[in-house]
């Protein structure tokens, strides 16, 4: 790639972001713009797979909502809609792609915490 | 005033906008262009003026080419292009102009050389969509009909098989979303023609 490219990138990567990886419960504050006001909503869940590539870096989110619906959320790691990441929770995995979660429920979905 | 640049398509990449959405855009290494002669109503026959843009080592060039340079009093340019302008009364030989012509939201359209595909079938080149491939077939990919057969001949301009692509494409209206003067830098929204790289042109539209 074209170090002009890379250079653009470089400008959005943000600075402060938390370590976080796939396993980790994590707390995504993000910014949603309603009728000309902002709030911050937040989607906490276990982030299941990581995407990296510099500006362009994604993370996908897993949490079971009411009765037990799956929902997913992918982000943009350096979107300026998202405020804030906290990490609630590390947990012990193997892999890097926790798709394997999706066809789980309840106790099978348990992940150990990394001490 | 001038409303064309010359630059280099540098690739594609993504950009945040202020709202947090993910704008596509093409980076283009965009002048400074010089202009290297003005062409005038009254000697030429229309307004317009020549510009240069690139490196070149001076003795990669033939000596008609080296003269233009010298005439102007500029150094010599890999690539010249004419512009045309209504007003040529504010436009020196030698002036620059660069990315700074363009600001973030203007309408552009932008020209240049499209990929070379090689020799293409009608599939490809034309859109045919093409026959079975299998249950006996035997037509797959093949271009069929040549026209009618009462005309005894085939109409000039029949889609073909044939050379592919490395034309001189334009896409218009597309929207200016950064312009960084210090680095001769325009990022625009969405793809443009040609191969990174390549030589192509951004002109301001009304």
């Amino acid at each position: 790639m074209s170090t002009i490219i890379q250079e653009i990138e470089k400008e959005q990567v943000k600075a402060d972001l938390p370590e976080f990886g796939p396993g980790d419960n994590v707390r995504v504050h993000v910014r949603v713009i309603e009728s000309g006001k902002e709030r911050i909503q937040v989607f906490e869940g276990l982030v299941i797979a990581k995407r990296h590539d510099s500006a362009r870096e994604t993370f996908i989110v897993r949490k079971i909502s009411h009765a037990g619906v799956g929902v997913e959320r992918t982000f943009f790691l350096n979107s300026p809609r998202i405020a804030k990441i906290d990490v609630v929770r590390r947990g012990k995995v193997r892999r890097a792609k926790l798709f394997y979660l999706r066809d789980k429920i309840g106790k099978a979905t348990r992940i150990k915490e990394k001490k | 005033m001038v409303k064309s640049i010359l630059g280099r398509k540098i690739g594609m990449t993504q950009v945040f906008a202020d709202d947090g959405t993910v704008v596509p855009v093409t980076v283009i290494e965009a002048g400074p262009v010089v202009v290297t002669q003005v062409r005038s109503l009254n000697k030429e026959g229309y307004n317009a003026v020549q510009v240069g843009f690139g490196q070149i080592a001076a003795k990669k060039l033939t000596k008609p080419v080296a003269g233009q340079f010298s005439k102007a009093g500029v150094t010599p340019m890999r690539y010249l292009r004419e512009f045309k302008v209504d007003d040529i009364a504010d436009i020196t030989i030698g002036q620059e102009f660069h990315a700074d012509l363009f600001a973030p939201g203007d309408k552009v359209s932008v020209t240049g050389t499209s990929k070379g595909k090689g020799f293409a079938g009608a599939v490809k080149r034309w859109h045919f969509h093409g026959a079975d491939m299998t249950h006996g077939s035997m037509i797959h990919r093949k271009p069929q009909s040549g026209g009618a057969t009462d005309a005894a001949r085939t109409f000039k301009g029949v889609k073909r098989p044939g050379r592919m692509g490395g034309d001189t494409v334009t896409t218009r209206g597309l929207k200016v979303v950064r312009v960084d003067a210090d680095k001769n830098l325009i990022l625009i929204k969405g793809a443009v023609p040609g191969a990174n790289g390549g030589v192509i042109e951004i002109c301001k539209m009304d």
